[in-house]
């Protein structure tokens, strides 16, 4: 056995079904031994997109997400999807193939330090120099990026250790990392404090982070929050922890969020925070909304607790499990007059559109897709104005909300949704994204065609670059400059070079029907919508 | 406020890169930094004071203890600590100012390891603030070339310890 056999052998002991790859001569040993296995890979039509399919296969499954490159400019063009992963916690292991061992360091062809280049997006990175060390490196890796605060994980292997022979192959039961230890059960009295807490507050409101969908705690928080009937906001990273039309949710909070959600937290007397970092995007100013009231952090990571603003009473642990705790938990409350203000601010502060009539509205539009997709439907939105309606106006039940929402990565939602598709075959799963983001990633295409794995794209054509035409427009003053997308192609002929089912729509006329259509074809569908160039900005 | 760090780290490749590196992507200063071996040849120690608020210097210590490869890290303020640096700083000399310099050299207990007709190569191994002042003394010769090794530092001695 190699150590590029190792490497599959452990790949199979981790349970990895399916990974994303590229070849190239750095890693052909290990693309060589992955014929002799069960494990499918998948080739993407660039770098970064396996790295976001990883994205989507890990975030749907709960499972780490695998994606494979090889040395020099395939390593650095998975940097991308490292850093997406990276912002969002996502748990990845990554493998780059790297030049042979004695030349490292020399500038050699296909040379690249990726250790090096990506050290501030990794989790942990490993060089493998010593074939015998892969079994151990791989079990750690995979422990390391599912663990604690999730994330990924680098394993550099040179071509000469994965040709290398391996005296004898033993997976490692367990990990022994002495210097890693993440906290998972939280601290009884800070627990005990919240609960008093809770007992004392007249507003308290949860805000749900990304944290816990990593976690795997949604039902666990809603159960809580049903048990005493205490509101729930999200972040963008928390939506889908409640179901959007649940009556104790109240939307998303931060600068794109809802107008009601916003007001919940600063009227509230006691916020809780669960698995989100409170940066700039959800809290703008988080020193000034924590006056007057008491803040308690929950998170997996001592290091989030106090970045951005410092809480009453932080509480560190793997929220599932602080959730378990809670719920052993007895205390007597209600809350009812609380939750009656915040009905009423829904009913109030609803946010006013005013859309052309000769084009879709994206509001609308989303809604009406919402109540059309299955229960359970995957939404993998983009990064633009396409995004925010996406957040806006997408009603999740039963299902999941994919975007990357620390790093906004444009193109993020065609690989992610393949990713997700590939994991879940029976799913429904739909990205959503703009003219701008699918060129991105339209490559993909070839991918989903060359693999089948069906999924439905949604392009909303504006034909410029929307969002930042919106910040132009009201930073520079319609001073608009190179966000003009006239070139893009004909989707129609695209769709049909690609062998994916085209439809389009112009304005809301028959939108249902169209949505209705679009939904029952079988195999990959694209739809796309014309949307006014002056939303959002007239 | 200064802050010293004792961070014990694996002895691997990449480590002190990986320190380093997180602390100027997320703008912590480093006033100085010395790496060593330990008495374990697989464990090294790197000592850093940095400066910053009380936010900074808690965020150090926690971003400090996210990397894998630190093992233990002891943050100390200067007053309960002893620390030293080494300094070896080379003068031009002339018979004018020759008795000047070595009168500095012993008022300040330095040394002078090294010498030629025209050249001095002194040595000092005190606190950061007493090397700083040996160098403001030395100002009015001709420096030639100065290389310090960054503050080392250990807590004092109490009667138990951690």
């Amino acid at each position: 056995m190699n150590g590029a056999d190792a490497m599959i052998k452990s790949l199979e002991k981790e349970g990895v079904t399916a990974l994303f790859g590229y070849p190239g001569v750095a890693i052909c040993p290990f693309f060589n031994s992955i014929l002799d296995s069960k494990i499918e890979s998948i080739l993407v039509r660039t770098e970064q997109n396996a790295g976001h399919a990883a994205s989507g296969y890990a975030r749907v499954t709960g499972k780490v997400g695998v994606c494979v490159a090889t040395s020099g400019p395939g390593a650095t063009n998975l940097i991308t999807g490292i850093a997406t992963a990276f912002a969002d916690s996502i748990p990845l292991v990554c493998i780059t193939g790297q030049v042979n061992s004695e030349l490292l360091g020399s500038d050699v062809f296909q040379e690249a330090d990726i250790t090096g280049a990506a050290e501030s997006f990794l989790k942990y990175s490993y060089l493998v120099k010593d074939v015998e060390d892969i079994p151990r490196v791989f079990k750690e890796a995979f422990h390391i990026a599912s663990t604690g605060r999730k994330g990924p994980v680098l394993i550099d292997v040179p071509i000469d250790v994965q040709n290398a022979l391996l005296s004898k192959f033993i997976y490692p039961d367990e990990v022994n990392l002495r210097t890693y230890k993440p906290t998972v059960k939280g601290h009884i009295v800070q627990i005990k404090k919240v609960v008093k807490e809770l007992a004392k507050a007249e507003r308290p409101i949860i805000c749900a982070g990304g944290g816990v969908l990593l976690s795997g705690a949604e039902n666990e928080l809603r159960e809580f929050a049903e048990k005493y009937k205490i509101p729930v906001v999200s972040t963008m990273m928390g939506l889908g922890v409640m179901p959007t039309e649940h009556p104790l949710y109240f939307g998303m909070v931060g600068n794109n969020g809802k107008p009601y959600a916003n007001r919940a937290i600063n009227d509230s007397d006691l916020l809780i925070v669960v698995g989100a970092r409170v940066a700039d995007r959800a809290m703008s100013q988080p020193g000034l909304i924590i006056e007057n009231k008491v803040m308690v952090h929950i998170d997996v990571d001592p290091a989030e607790i106090g970045k951005n603003v410092g809480p009453s009473i932080p509480l560190v642990g793997d929220i599932k499990h602080i959730l378990e705790d809670f719920a052993k938990q007895e205390f007597e409350c209600n809350y009812d007059l609380w939750i009656n203000t915040l009905d009423l601010y829904k009913e109030t502060m609803k946010v006013k559109r005013n859309p052309d009539k000769n084009y879709v509205d994206p509001a609308v539009f989303i809604k009406i897709l919402s109540e059309e997709l299955d229960e359970d439907a995957i939404y993998v939105a983009d990064v633009g104005q396409n995004q925010i309606w996406s957040c806006s106006y997408h009603i999740v039940k039963k299902g999941k909300f994919l975007t990357s929402g620390g790093m906004g990565t444009m193109g993020y939602s065609i690989p992610a949704a393949m990713g997700a598709k590939k994991a879940l075959g029976n799913r429904q799963v739909i990205a959503v994204c703009g003219d701008g983001s699918f060129q991105m990633s339209m490559m993909e295409l070839a991918t989903i065609r060359q693999h089948n794995i069906p999924i439905k794209i949604i392009v909303f054509n504006n034909q410029c670059l929307g969002m930042v035409r919106e910040y132009q427009h009201y930073t520079y003053k319609d001073h608009y400059s190179v966000i003009d997308l006239t070139g893009s192609p004909d989707l129609a002929k695209l769709s049909s070079a690609y062998d994916v089912k085209y439809m389009k729509i112009e304005n809301m006329k028959d939108v249902r029907e169209k949505i209705k259509i679009f939904l029952s074809e079988p195999g990959t569908g694209l739809l796309e919508c014309m949307i006014d160039m002056m939303d959002v900005v007239k | 406020m200064k802050k010293i760090y004792s961070v014990l780290v694996e002895n691997r490749a990449g480590v002190l890169c990986k320190v380093s590196g997180l602390f100027s992507r997320r703008c912590f200063n480093i006033d100085s930094l010395a790496v060593g071996e330990t008495d374990d040849p697989a464990i090294s120690c790197i000592t850093i004071v940095s400066s910053g608020d009380q936010r900074t210097i808690e965020q150090i210590e926690k971003q400090l203890n996210k990397k894998i490869d630190v093992i233990k890290i002891k943050t100390f303020d200067e007053s309960v600590s002893i620390s030293r640096e080494l300094m070896l700083v080379k003068v031009r000399y002339n018979k004018t100012n020759r008795k000047e310099i070595m009168e500095i050299c012993d008022v300040l207990k330095a040394d002078i390891v090294d010498m030629s007709k025209s050249y001095m190569l002194i040595q000092l191994c005190d606190t950061p603030e007493r090397t700083t002042l040996l160098i403001n003394m030395l100002k009015s010769v001709s420096i030639v070339e100065i290389a310090r090794t960054g503050t080392l530092a250990l807590p004092k001695c109490g009667e138990t310890e951690a």
